[in-house]
């Protein structure tokens, strides 16, 4: 098995903005290998959030390709490339999107509903990924009776409880404190070194990118590396 | 796909408490349509049940040719005779014909609920008239002496109208009457009748020795085809035979369709209002909740479930409205009685019905509402875009 994951080939993005088109990023170009910890970094309107939807496929690009594992994803229904998501990503978002009115085991539980694992399997998936993520006693709070912190963790495990290929951050520490989003991103550098997850995050914090292994800034459309972790 | 449908629609329904103000807003105007309707429905109901629901297979009525009503028929004592005498006509064991020959004439009297006077039906009979009448019960009191000024109410007449309580003496016209008798014969029309002895109908009506109708028992299946073969070949006879079941629901179709013609559009008017309504409540839940399902399209999840989800959602606000609606109409109008004015321009006492079937119907209109109010907000869920999970 190849150790890419990710190949992107003069990839475009270009919105429409009444009768101007504007591009975001054109002719990208990058591979993402199994196991990495990225952090794309860049401006506000860079494209770092763009880009994350087209890797996630929950976006379409306007020219080039997207191939995951070597698969192109590019091009997929939208029913196929929802079924493609379920089983190879999973995504952390900034402000957690949980189902308020669920527990927090519920909430994890959501992705493997499109399994066929049976109700068993699910418990037992779903007790360990909040034991990874440290809130195994906590599986029966809702949302609003977590920390934001707490709610991240919730949202960790739910991205993690189908073993996806590959977890999709965006701004996973913007709306936590500094100390909380220093534990968020210890629990993704673990997840990244123990479990070798791979992860792509987007970030406008320095301080967050450190904890990746790979550091690339987005700027007009082009990738600038700037910094690298053993 | 089973369990994608169910976890959608168990977080729309479990949300349903946090737009509690526009679904309780739905629920009832479904709950108003559907009381309405059933409102209607119940008064169909009811005064189809007390008309139609009188009346036998075995007792026809005859009236004179083309009369329709009681109200427009009379005849001679010279038809009673040949009827008396006539083939079809069961036969009691002194052979005598078991027949009831009546005068029928309008009355006013005072209407409890609202004081005004209402025309009742006050008939003139003899002895006949109870073993003429399935059910027939006197309640209370005795049946009135022959000649006198005397009367038996129907249980309708002293529950709906003032002055016919047992031992009172009640002015109907010129004439004083003294009530002696109630009776009940089941909740049918004639609860509604007021009897006195032909005789003295007769008298202070001057109708001379004039009936309206006769009332016959039949002698077996082939009885009533006896009658109306001798009838048609008779010639100095002019009537038009029927059952008397026949006879009460031809009086009782056209009222309970009036009323049913009426109740139908009023409740579908009002059932488009009640979709204005959940369409709102429907479109702010998909509203609400756009990066929750588009969160739940990003896991995977798919637009079809979204979709269910909601009509789902639409579904259970209108089902339960339905219920609300029927439970009121149920607890407040089963069984209360009214009077309205009958075939023959008298009042006829009847109650309330809600039926299972008009439940089933106003519960069925209900999830309609639902179903329509929920179908373009559903759709709306299920193409909510994926980049609104980062909204």
């Amino acid at each position: 098995m190849t150790d890419v994951l990710y190949e992107l080939t003069d990839l475009s993005k270009k919105y429409t903005r009444g009768k101007e088109s504007v591009a975001i990023f054109e002719d990208l170009t990058m591979t993402i290998n199994r196991g990495d910890f990225i952090a794309i970094m860049g401006p506000s309107g860079s494209g770092k959030t763009t880009l994350l939807n087209l890797l996630g496929g929950i976006d379409k690009p306007s020219g080039g390709q997207v191939v995951c594992n070597g698969l192109r994803i590019d091009n997929l229904s939208q029913a196929k490339l929802a079924k493609w998501r379920s089983s190879h990503v999973g995504f952390i978002f900034q402000f957690y999107n949980l189902m308020p009115t669920l527990t927090a085991a519920q909430n994890v539980e959501l992705p493997l509903l499109l399994t066929k694992l049976s109700s068993k399997e699910r418990k037992r998936r779903v007790q360990t990924a909040m034991e990874v993520v440290k809130l195994a006693e906590r599986a029966k709070h809702r949302p609003r009776q977590l920390s934001g912190g707490q709610q991240q963790r919730v949202a960790i495990a739910r991205a993690l409880v189908a073993d996806p290929d590959v977890l999709l951050c965006d701004e996973p520490t913007g709306d936590l404190d500094r100390a909380t989003a220093d534990e968020i991103l210890e629990t993704l550098q673990l997840l990244n070194s123990e479990l070798g997850k791979t992860i792509v995050m987007v970030t406008h914090d320095p301080a967050a990118a450190k904890y990746a292994r790979r550091e690339l800034h987005l700027d007009k459309g082009r990738f600038v590396e700037t910094g690298a972790m053993a | 796909m089973i369990s994608q449908i169910s976890a959608v629609t168990s977080i729309n329904l479990r949300s349903i408490p946090q737009r509690w103000g526009m679904s309780l807003a739905t629920i009832l105007s479904i709950a108003l349509v559907v009381g309405v309707l059933l409102g209607f429905l119940a008064m169909a109901n009811g005064f189809r049940a007390t008309v139609s629901g009188t009346g036998s297979e075995s007792i026809a009525v005859l009236l004179r040719s083309g009369s329709q009503a009681e109200l427009n028929s009379g005849f001679g004592r010279d038809t009673v005779r040949l009827i008396e005498t006539a083939p079809g006509v069961a036969r009691d064991e002194d052979g005598a014909a078991i027949l009831s020959a009546e005068l029928y004439v309008i009355t006013d009297a005072t209407k409890r609920s609202t004081g005004n006077d209402a025309s009742l039906s006050l008939r003139g009979v003899d002895d006949m008239a109870p073993r003429l009448r399935e059910n027939f019960e006197l309640v209370e009191g005795r049946m009135f002496a022959e000649g006198s000024n005397e009367i038996v109410v129907g249980e309708g007449v002293l529950r709906e109208f003032s002055g016919f309580e047992l031992n009172s003496t009640i002015r109907m016209g010129p004439n004083e009457w003294r009530v002696v008798g109630v009776f009940s014969t089941g909740g049918s029309v004639f609860d509604s009748e007021i009897w006195a002895d032909i005789g003295t109908v007769q008298n202070l009506y001057q109708r001379g020795a004039s009936y309206q109708s006769i009332r016959v028992q039949l002698d077996g299946e082939t009885g009533l085809t006896e009658l109306q073969d001798y009838a048609e070949n008779e010639p100095r006879l002019d009537l038009d035979i029927t059952t008397e079941k026949e006879f009460f629901a031809q009086s009782a179709g056209g009222l309970s369709n009036l009323i049913m013609y009426l109740g139908w559009p009023l409740a579908i008017i009002m059932a488009v209002g009640a979709l204005a309504g959940a369409w709102n409540a429907m479109y702010a839940s998909v509203d609400s909740r756009v990066r929750e399902i588009a969160t739940l399209r990003t896991l995977g999840f798919s637009g079809f479930a979204a979709f269910v989800g909601t009509l789902v959602e639409s579904l259970l606000l209108a089902f339960i409205g339905g219920l609300v609606g029927a439970l009121i109409t149920y607890f407040v109008f089963d069984g209360v009685s009214a009077s309205t004015m009958g075939g023959s321009f008298t009042q006829v006492v009847f109650s309330f019905a809600v039926t299972i079937q008009s439940v089933i119907s106003g519960v069925v209109l209900a999830l309609i509402v639902g179903l329509f109010g929920g179908f373009f907000p559903a759709l709306r869920a299920s193409r909510v875009p994926l980049l609104e999970v980062h909204g």
